[in-house]
């Protein structure tokens, strides 16, 4: 079964700078993929590439089996992109920009479904400038998937969420997942990555500098694990390849087998994550600011 | 869905978008009203019985049509198109199957209707608050029609294309200024024999100053032709000018159109 995005040797500079370099990526159909990195690393470019928003210098690019660079409304219909953000709607309701964008696409789904579905029933006849920031970037989604499309670009779907917003619409884009929606997610957020993603990427100066599922990326699941208790009022900390043997020898040892204030981390995917793009947000700070003013006017 | 169905399906989107701005309601579609009324009543006194009996509301109206055209066709398209392409409504338009025909019969639906609706209201006002003789002969209803549906044309296809010199930030100064100076040399609030002639000529470059020579023609006494520049109304040559123009802005906008901002493609 062909993937649903394919990348070769992905090439785009501006002036003269590589922010894409040699990039191949590969996501499968059904697939919920994040793409990680700093500003600056080629994430925008990379996804705006495979969006048939941008043109790329060189190398191959297939989404959905089409060449996204100027391809046509057929495929148009089979994607779904929500971008950093949506202007122009202050004077519609939910329900009359829905059902404008729906009639777009040849097979929507129902104007009254999605906004359930989003969460925006209550507020389905409200002008949109009345809106919070959450309930803005719902609408956002929910634009993006009225037209049923078989491939999702989340664009930092979740940016200035309160933790209670964060959570739902992690729900939201498990559902879309579940129901086979192919999502190509990028976000700032590493916890973010971790609840949703089925495997992140990380993208650094316009290479691809790992793949995995998020438990094994850098390989963190077969790091050592810290073991942490408290014992006479003293905390202690033991590094171990064996957590497990360490908590049963703990637990032997304590009476009543309960061990206080026992904890048991490995490193999280944001310490893996900061270690890995380290070398590339140092060098590349100069870069990475002219690149941010970019990717500010995309927004 | 047909592109055509699409389309409708704008105008009437835009045309909800556009009643639902009570800034763009004022400052465009009832402005030219409110001046016509204000015109009346300031200058009233110096009218009446002079210029065989013209009144102050029969003298601006002309200019107040001119204006009118100017304000929903070239300012509204301007201005729309300019923030929907900062704001990244373009863009999010551009990303779904929409033909992009839909777009702009959208955009010509709202000109159209919104236009018309104020010729309309203005004349009624003339005719009935202030009494201006409107034309009886078909003649002249027909260079009216002619004149009207250029120069809307035109300001709609111009207005999109001035849209790529303008952002969001800029677009007041960029669009209202050049607007303001092109009204006041082109006889729409003051009489152009009044205008120096050097600027009478600078004025004939651009279409505003036909529109309202056109609109003069069609609701002054035909003596008054012998107040124009050419001595005539050159009906003839003022549809040539406004063709020529409604064309010339069609081609820059199918050059020079974007769907993004500049500098992120």
């Amino acid at each position: 079964m062909p993937g649903a995005i394919s990348i070769r040797g992905l090439t785009k500079s501006y002036a003269g700078r590589n922010a894409v370099d040699g990039l191949d990526l590969d996501i499968d159909v059904g697939e919920c993929f994040a793409l990680l990195g700093p500003n600056g690393a080629g994430k925008t470019t990379t996804v705006e590439i495979a969006e048939g928003f941008r043109a790329r210098d060189a190398g191959e690019v297939r989404v959905l089996g089409t060449d996204p660079h100027g391809a046509g409304l057929e495929w148009r219909n089979r994607v779904g992109i929500v971008l950093q953000s949506t202007g122009g709607l202050d004077l519609l309701t939910p329900r009359e920009a829905l059902a404008s964008t729906a009639k777009a696409y040849s097979h929507p789904h129902a104007v009254g479904d999605v906004l359930a579905s989003v969460g925006l029933d209550d507020k389905a006849d409200t002008r949109i400038v009345g809106l919070s920031g959450g309930q803005r970037r719902r609408l956002d989604v929910a634009l993006g998937i009225v037209g049923r499309p078989e491939l999702l670009f989340l664009d930092e779907p979740t940016t200035g969420f309160d933790p209670q917003a964060r959570r739902d619409f992690w729900d939201l884009i498990r559902s879309l997942a579940a129901e086979g929606t192919t999502i190509l997610l990028t976000t700032h957020y590493l916890d973010e990555a971790e609840h949703l993603a089925d495997r992140v990427g990380v993208i650094a100066a316009g290479r691809l500098l790992a793949l995995d599922t998020p438990e094994a990326l850098g390989g963190r699941s077969a790091e050592e694990a810290t073991v942490t208790w408290e014992e006479g009022g003293i905390r202690h900390s033991v590094a171990t390849a064996t957590p497990t043997a360490e908590v049963a020898r703990l637990a032997a040892r304590m009476p009543g087998g309960e061990v206080p204030a026992l904890t048991v981390t490995r490193p999280s995917l944001e310490d893996t994550y900061l270690a890995m793009i380290a070398p590339h947000v140092a060098h590349d700070a100069h870069d990475a600011h002219a690149t941010d003013a970019r990717t500010e006017v995309t927004a | 869905m047909s592109a055509l169905a699409l389309g409708l399906d704008r105008t009437l989107l835009e045309l909800k978008m556009y009643s639902r701005e009570k800034e763009a309601v004022f400052f465009s579609f009832l402005f030219p009203i409110l001046l016509l009324a204000l015109f009346s009543v300031i200058f009233g006194s110096q009218f009446d019985g002079a210029d065989g009996g013209m009144t102050a509301g029969g003298y601006f109206l002309p200019g107040m049509l001119s204006a009118g055209v100017l304000l929903t066709s070239f300012q509204t398209m301007a201005m729309s198109v300019t923030v929907e392409r900062d704001d990244g409504t373009l863009k999010r338009l551009r990303a779904t199957p929409m033909p992009p025909v839909a777009y702009f019969f959208g955009k010509v639906g709202l000109v159209a209707v919104s236009s018309t609706v104020q010729v309309a209201l203005l004349l009624l006002v003339a005719r009935l608050a202030f009494g201006v003789e409107l034309p009886s002969t078909a003649d002249r209803w027909a260079v009216f029609a002619l004149v009207f549906v250029l120069g809307v044309f035109g300001g709609t296809v111009l207005g999109v294309a001035y849209s790529s010199m303008a952002t969001a930030r800029t677009v007041g100064a960029v669009v209202l200024g050049p607007m303001l100076v092109l009204q006041f040399i082109s006889g729409v609030y003051i009489a152009f024999d009044d205008v120096p002639q050097w600027l009478q000529q600078v004025a004939s470059l651009f279409p505003l100053k036909w529109i309202a020579q056109g609109m003069r023609s069609v609701f002054f006494p035909e003596q008054l032709a012998a107040a124009e520049m050419a001595g005539s109304w050159e009906t003839g040559r003022t549809a040539l000018v406004l063709f020529a123009w409604a064309v010339g802005g069609l081609v820059v906008c199918a050059l020079t159109f974007k769907w993004f901002k500049r500098g992120t493609t």
